[in-house]
């Protein structure tokens, strides 16, 4: 138990002083929470739906309309 | 009548090809510099010398800002995957999905690990995991590089899959068959090499920048024998890999093999064009004549089939067919074509009425004409001809630009080990020259590879237009316009931070 509570202790150091320590890391984290934001909660929320997703709840349905598109384009 | 929406089709392609084409901007240079960097880092510990310390930590800095700026770019792609080609996302099924579950689990979370411990483990760990953990970093960058292009080669030569009729979907039936066709291997080998001679080169450029300001000059010295040296290494596999790669191509995909060399009309002992100009204005078939060539006799017959007498096919030999060498032609495999959507159609409506019998006769149908599904989604033999001049150039510019970096390592690393590196401004200047054109000439391959294989989505059973979603045309032009803006925004931080980085210059610190 005690080795796991320093293990757990060094690998939160290993963070926490690596993060502090860093200079161009901050500029770049950044650039990294900016670009995340707009995929994730601009991107993909307003203009990625899943397609067949949000048409059809069941896989059964899914298949059906692949296989028209398929078999059936228009 | 099948019609498709033109615009929404050609969108959706340009807007995918968009995406991933900046993608790649980031990621050859994460595959090589991190193995570069494990190199520098072994003679470190090997040696002790805090100047190998210093050139680690700096390319390190390099690879930061490089991985930082392109980590999840990808994952635009899976969206439009799931919102734009969601019938191509659908008839896939688990074959994409289980090599990408397995870049996810195993490669990104041992990549990020040893990551954390590479970047901030310096005074924390010892010498030697610092080490493993950098190698292990390389690994498993490469690691992920290698599911995604599993992934990219099934769908150039599709194996190890049984397409199921109740589902429309393909099914994973062999696993192995998929991550060892020679079409993967090669891919795989292809892409991660170049990518690697691509870091050298930028390693290169760098350092000759140092010497041209006579700045650092052991540093750069040091950083241009391991980045010559692992470039000239690798530029060596990256051709026998090319050359493995065109007689695979040859094979699976020869209409993208013919485009490749403007090659119309098949024929034995036939030439490559080692470079040449095209007429601007195409026929109807697509076919721009030479305004001028240079060859090499018999080559293409040799690259294609190891044999200089060999019969290579034409775009006309596909388009027209060729009995006597047993090729069908494009018009007869788009009839069957149709023939296999039709019986697919009639299986499903059978299955329906609970018409067992017709149901099994059109799935036998459908099943014998499989091989042909795609190319009933084509109208003319003419649709089924991918872009040839792009191809053609494209396909010279990675060749001829490939061979005049393979020459720029050998001087590099000839100077290096005589120590005749230092006032040579003129060599800096190409070396400079040299960091856009080779992402110029890596971007060329992709080209290669994915505008050559057009109309393909997946070869030969689905083209482009029956893989796109039937979505507003409005809604991918408007997507577009926000990934080129915010990609541009991203490369031109890179660049930004990296040239303040490389203005400061190596640093010495502290630490073991």
């Amino acid at each position: 138990m005690k080795t796991i509570k320093i293990i757990l202790n060094k690998i939160f150091h290993l963070y926490y002083d690596g993060f502090r320590s860093m200079t161009v890391g901050k500029q770049l984290w950044i650039i990294i929470a900016i670009k995340l934001f707009l995929m994730f909660a601009v991107f993909k929320l307003f203009f990625f739906k899943d397609f067949l997703g949000s048409r059809f709840s069941g896989e059964k349905e899914k298949s059906e309309y692949v296989i028209d598109r398929l078999t059936q384009p228009k | 009548m099948i019609e498709f929406n033109t615009s929404l089709i050609e969108w959706s392609r340009a807007q995918f090809a968009l995406t991933a084409m900046f993608h790649w901007l980031f990621v050859p240079l994460t595959l090589g510099i991190t193995f570069m960097l494990a190199i520098m880092e072994t003679i470190y510990v090997r040696t002790n010398d805090p100047e190998w310390k210093r050139i680690t930590k700096f390319w390190m800095t390099i690879f930061g800002i490089n991985f930082a700026i392109g980590v999840a770019t990808g994952i635009i792609l899976e969206f439009e995957f799931g919102t734009n080609w969601s019938n191509y996302s659908w008839f896939v099924g688990d074959i994409f999905g289980a090599p990408l579950a397995v870049e996810g689990i195993m490669a990104f979370f041992m990549e990020s690990t040893f990551i954390a411990i590479m970047f901030f483990g310096w005074n924390k760990v010892s010498k030697r995991f610092h080490l493993a953990s950098t190698w292990l970093t390389a690994i498993g960058a490469n690691l992920s590089a290698l599911w995604i292009l599993v992934a990219n080669a099934w769908m150039q030569n599709p194996v190890g899959m049984k397409f199921n009729p109740d589902t429309a979907r393909n099914e994973m039936q062999n696993f192995w068959e998929v991550l060892f066709s020679p079409t993967a291997i090669n891919k795989f080998l292809h892409t991660i090499t170049s990518s690697y001679m691509l870091a050298a080169i930028v390693v290169i450029g760098i350092s000759s920048w140092y010497l041209l300001k006579n700045r650092d000059i052991l540093f750069a010295k040091r950083s241009i024998v391991v980045a010559a040296a692992f470039g000239l290494l690798f530029a060596i596999v990256t051709i026998s890999t090319g050359d493995s790669s065109a007689r695979e191509m040859a094979r699976v995909q020869p209409m993208k093999f013919a485009a490749m060399e403007n090659h119309y009309h098949g024929k034995s002992f036939a030439p490559l064009v080692a470079f040449g100009a095209l007429t601007p204005d195409p026929d109807t078939t697509k076919k721009q004549d030479f305004v001028f060539k240079i060859e090499i006799p018999n080559m293409l017959s040799y690259m294609a089939f190891l044999s200089p007498n060999a019969y290579v096919p034409g775009i006309y030999d596909f388009t027209h067919g060729n009995p006597e060498k047993g090729i069908i032609s494009y018009q007869e495999r788009i009839d069957k074509g149709k023939v296999a959507i039709n019986a697919l159609a009639t299986y499903k409506q059978a299955k329906k009425e609970n018409n067992d019998s017709l149901a099994l006769a059109s799935l036998t149908t459908f099943e014998a004409n499989y091989q042909h599904f795609g190319y009933g989604f084509a109208n003319t033999p003419e649709d089924l001809i991918p872009p040839v001049a792009t191809t053609f150039y494209s396909f010279r510019i990675m060749v001829i630009f490939g061979g005049l970096f393979l020459l720029l390592f050998i001087y590099m690393f000839y100077l290096s080990i005589k120590n005749k590196l230092e006032g040579k401004k003129w060599l800096y200047y190409i070396a400079i020259a040299s960091i856009p054109l080779v992402y110029i000439t890596s971007q060329a391959g992709w080209i290669v590879a994915e505008i050559g294989r057009q109309p393909w989505v997946i070869q030969n059973l689905m083209t482009t237009k029956a893989a796109v979603s039937h979505i507003e045309t409005s809604s991918v032009i408007i997507t577009f316009w926000l990934f080129a803006i915010t990609f541009t925004a991203l490369l031109i931080a890179e660049i930004r931070i990296m040239l303040k980085q490389i203005k400061k210059g190596p640093k010495t610190e502290g630490g073991h």
